[in-house]
């Protein structure tokens, strides 16, 4: 039974933090879409404005930006499996709340596994 | 106007508004068809550009022309940047929605929105079809190693 106590599938608790994160990480990754579209469109121009331009992501800057994009992509992606599941799996409402769970375990294996190789990409060992 | 009343939140949910096919139900559905192509398709962009090789350090001209050489990346991508940007813009609508309360405002956001889509998957679209890997007159080094001869 819903209280104020424990909440409802999306009000209070792990079902609306995840509908918060999950409209930041997709508003995030929409702005970076459109850029990202732009910058690639440069091929067009020449290979050196193409270069020139993409050498900025290689900064390390813009490479610990890059983790926090995937970061954002990998939430998206992984609750929005999770969201499907609630919605068309019968027992999903039920299981929304170890779902999440879920969803920030697969979440930290898999950035465990992207941190390190990316650093090392970047600092070039 | 008499004031907003909020029903008791333990009363049932009833559905009371559209029912059966319209076009905010397909908007519903194609976010999850979408959603789910899309796991797919940037876990894969991810992979081969970040993680294979040298990752965003092997990323130059030469690296996209190697890849848009191939009809199966350049179907890749289009799938990527159609259904990202409609995916994306869809989510979007959803936001402006529930947020700009006045309709000026509103219609504007979403005239914006609209805009960006649109000029996005245009621009992206020519990009993967009219891309010459081997442009004339550019400096060789740059250039994939296929353009060689």
């Amino acid at each position: 039974m819903a209280s104020a106590q424990s909440g409802t599938l999306y009000r209070g608790r792990e079902g609306m933090w995840s509908w918060v994160a999950h409209r930041i990480s997709g508003m995030l990754i929409f702005l970076f879409l459109l850029v990202h579209v732009l910058d690639t469109a440069l091929v067009r121009v020449s290979p050196e404005a193409y270069n020139e331009v993409i050498g900025h992501y290689k900064t390390v800057v813009f490479g610990l930006g890059e983790v926090g994009l995937v970061g954002a992509i990998l939430f998206h992606a992984l609750n929005g499996l999770r969201l499907i599941l609630v919605d068309f799996w019968s027992q999903g409402p039920q299981r929304q709340r170890s779902m999440f769970w879920g969803v920030v375990i697969v979440w930290v294996v898999l950035m465990a596994g992207f941190l390190p190789r990316h650093l090392m990409h970047m600092f070039g060992a | 106007m008499s004031t907003t009343s909020i029903p008791d939140p333990s009363t049932r949910y009833r559905r009371t508004a559209q029912r059966g096919i319209n076009s905010e139900m397909l908007s519903w559905l194609f976010m999850r068809a979408s959603g789910m192509l899309l796991v797919i398709l940037v876990f894969g962009h991810l992979f081969v550009n970040l993680w294979l090789g040298e990752g965003v350090k092997g990323i130059d001209f030469a690296f996209v022309g190697g890849k848009w050489a191939s009809p199966f990346w350049q179907v890749w991508d289009l799938l990527m940047l159609w259904l990202g940007l409609l995916h994306g813009g869809n989510g979007v609508r959803t936001i402006i929605n529930d947020y700009a309360r006045g309709d000026r405002l509103r219609m504007i956001l979403k005239g914006l929105l609209y805009f960006a889509v649109i000029v996005t998957i245009i621009l992206g679209t020519l990009v993967i079809f009219t891309f010459d890997p081997c442009p004339v007159g550019a400096e060789p080094s740059l250039l994939p190693s296929f353009c060689e001869g």
